[in-house]
């Protein structure tokens, strides 16, 4: 079903459309079942026909329908075998298939393809329901709804496979047994739920983008998966503006992958990136999802962020940004979100805007609340600023407080290797917004 | 599907004492906790609810090897003491969630929300 033991890379299209095939069963059958164990066994029994029927009579005319025609069949049967004390899928679901699916597999079939889409969307809030601990939903979104194996996840987040195993296999019983639906939440709810169906979005691209702990700084394959649940989950909801302006800046941060990192893996921050190698088509993509969702008129925090990463697109160099307007922009998200972790992006923008005295106005108050004392960026903000403002000597300290305090090996190495052990003026170095994603 | 809503509270033994004797001498038809109750029957949902003594007085039965010891306390010493209970039945977690959101708990208290199994045998004794 997927890549080989090395992770996800390399992903071709034939498996993509594969993995779409099997979420797509998947999420119809859990829908119907209310059981996520029992729609994974019957969509896997689905496939393993499908690799001796078609090969033999050739492929069906509608592959998926086929496919889940036939594994709502494996589904009901497997509920027989299991007898009628078998209490994981309610029995009234089941009897009402039954009859569908041996008297008119027709209609089956044309009912299960119109809700497609709802299917998928159900299964998405599930997988992502608050009532999940937050690295649970993400494995759940990544297994049932991106389709990666148990395996991948397990290399992705450097955890040991039976872990994680062991994690889905609770967490697809606590959806069974405490009653979370497969539906897409009532009005009421949804915009609690779709924030947490975003957060976990935006985790999984994070971690690739820039993961907190291992050697490598981007892990390309979950930003690719976190782009893809990004697309799907746009295309879903299109009216909804926070779910396109998080496509947009993922996008955005996207297009920078390749000037991200040197051809030795060192970072290179965005102040010396060659814009060059920044991928327009992505630019181009990103910044129109963000026009559309700006025409909605309901701003939010991702679009916010999402219009930083245009601007930062938009710019000739670092110097020539449009720094007045991000600085704006970081108050406006400080206002929506308010966080120690904006006000270090806004001090860099506001540095850059007014001048390095400017910016540690603003970097004064969250160094003295010491809430973010572990936080490797503030302090290579606030070096970057005290060396703006020609303060080598303090700003060596931050810089060495910043190495204590990355865990990425690679940013930490790169760090040091410029500000730390030349232990010599080096004036003018930006890190990218304080070495965080702007 | 029938949801238990397990109401927690840090309170101490006396501190609940005082709580109660409160809310016994303002003999309040018009509470929160009155209009929560009539609004969770009205809805049709209520299937029963119940608010315990405090653990401080409880007593476990304990089952070692042939032996039932009676013991002065509760099951297991915490912070946190269940002190009551409402049993609901709807439809899915969310609504059950829903229901715990609109109790009027206080600061430091917490709802567990448990989902009731059903078909077992011995339920179906219980049914008569």
């Amino acid at each position: 079903m997927a890549a080989g033991p090395g992770g996800l890379a390399g992903t071709t299209r034939l498996e993509r459309a594969f993995r779409e095939e099997w979420g797509a069963v998947v999420a119809t059958l859990a829908r119907r079942l209310g059981d996520l164990q029992a729609a994974e066994d019957a969509a896997a029994e689905a496939f393993a026909a499908a690799s001796v029927t078609w090969a033999r009579d050739g492929v069906p005319p509608n592959p998926g329908g086929w496919l889940t025609v036939t594994a709502w069949r494996k589904a009901v049967d497997a509920h027989r075998a299991a007898g009628p004390r078998s209490t994981s899928v309610d029995p009234q679901v089941l009897g009402s298939v039954t009859a569908d699916a041996r008297t008119a597999p027709d209609i089956a079939e044309t009912d299960m393809t119109e809700t497609l889409g709802d299917d998928r969307l159900g299964l998405i809030f599930a997988c992502c329901h608050p009532a999940l601990a937050e690295d649970v939903r993400v494995a759940l979104t990544l297994r049932f709804v991106a389709g990666l194996t148990t395996r991948e996840i397990a290399a992705a987040f450097v955890v040991p496979e039976a872990t994680l195993a062991q994690r889905l296999v609770r967490a697809k019983r606590k959806i069974r047994e405490s009653g979370i639906r497969f539906t897409v939440p009532a009005p009421e709810r949804l915009a609690e739920r779709l924030q947490s169906v975003r957060a976990v979005v935006y985790l999984v691209f994070n971690e690739g983008f820039a993961s907190s702990s291992g050697a490598s700084l981007i892990r390309d394959d979950l930003c690719d998966e976190a782009i893809w649940l990004g697309r799907l989950l746009h295309r879903l909801m299109p009216g909804d503006a926070e779910t396109a302006g998080l496509l947009a800046l993922m996008l955005l941060h996207e297009s920078r992958r390749a000037a991200r990192l040197a051809a030795d893996g060192r970072p290179v921050p965005l102040a010396e990136q060659d814009r060059s190698t920044w991928d327009s088509a992505l630019i181009a993509e990103g910044t129109a999802v963000l026009d559309e969702a700006l025409v909605l008129r309901s701003p939010g925090s991702y679009q916010l962020q999402a219009a930083i990463a245009a601007l930062h697109a938009a710019a000739g160099s670092f110097d020539a940004t449009d720094w007045p307007q991000i600085a704006l922009l970081y108050r406006a998200l400080a206002r929506v979100d308010p966080s120690p972790v904006v006000e270090v992006n806004r001090a860099v923008a506001v540095g850059m805007a007014d001048g390095p005295l400017a910016g540690l106005a603003v970097l004064a108050p969250v160094l003295a609340s010491g809430a973010l004392a572990e936080y490797g960026p503030l302090h290579a903000a606030h070096g970057f600023l005290l060396e703006k403002a020609g303060d080598s000597e303090r700003a060596r300290g931050a810089w060495m407080r910043a190495t204590e305090t990355l865990d990425n090996v690679a940013v930490r190495e790169e760090l040091l290797r410029r500000y730390v052990e030349p232990l010599t003026e080096n004036p003018g170095r930006g890190v990218e917004n304080g070495g965080s994603a702007p | 599907m029938k949801y238990a809503l397990l109401i927690y509270s840090q309170l101490n033994a006396d501190e609940y004492g005082a709580v109660l004797d409160a809310t016994r001498q303002a003999d309040d038809n018009d509470g929160p906790w009155v209009k929560y109750t009539q609004a969770a029957r009205d809805a049709g949902v209520l299937v029963g609810a119940e608010q315990l003594t405090h653990d401080d007085t409880a007593t476990s039965l304990r089952h070692q090897g042939d032996d039932r010891m009676i013991t002065d306390g509760p099951y297991m010493e915490t912070k946190e003491h269940l002190l009551g209970f409402y049993l609901f039945d709807v439809d899915d977690l969310d609504t059950a969630l829903d229901w715990a959101r609109r109790m009027p708990t206080h600061p430091g208290q917490t709802i567990e929300v448990r989902a009731a199994l059903s078909g077992l045998p011995w339920q179906r004794a219980l049914a008569g």
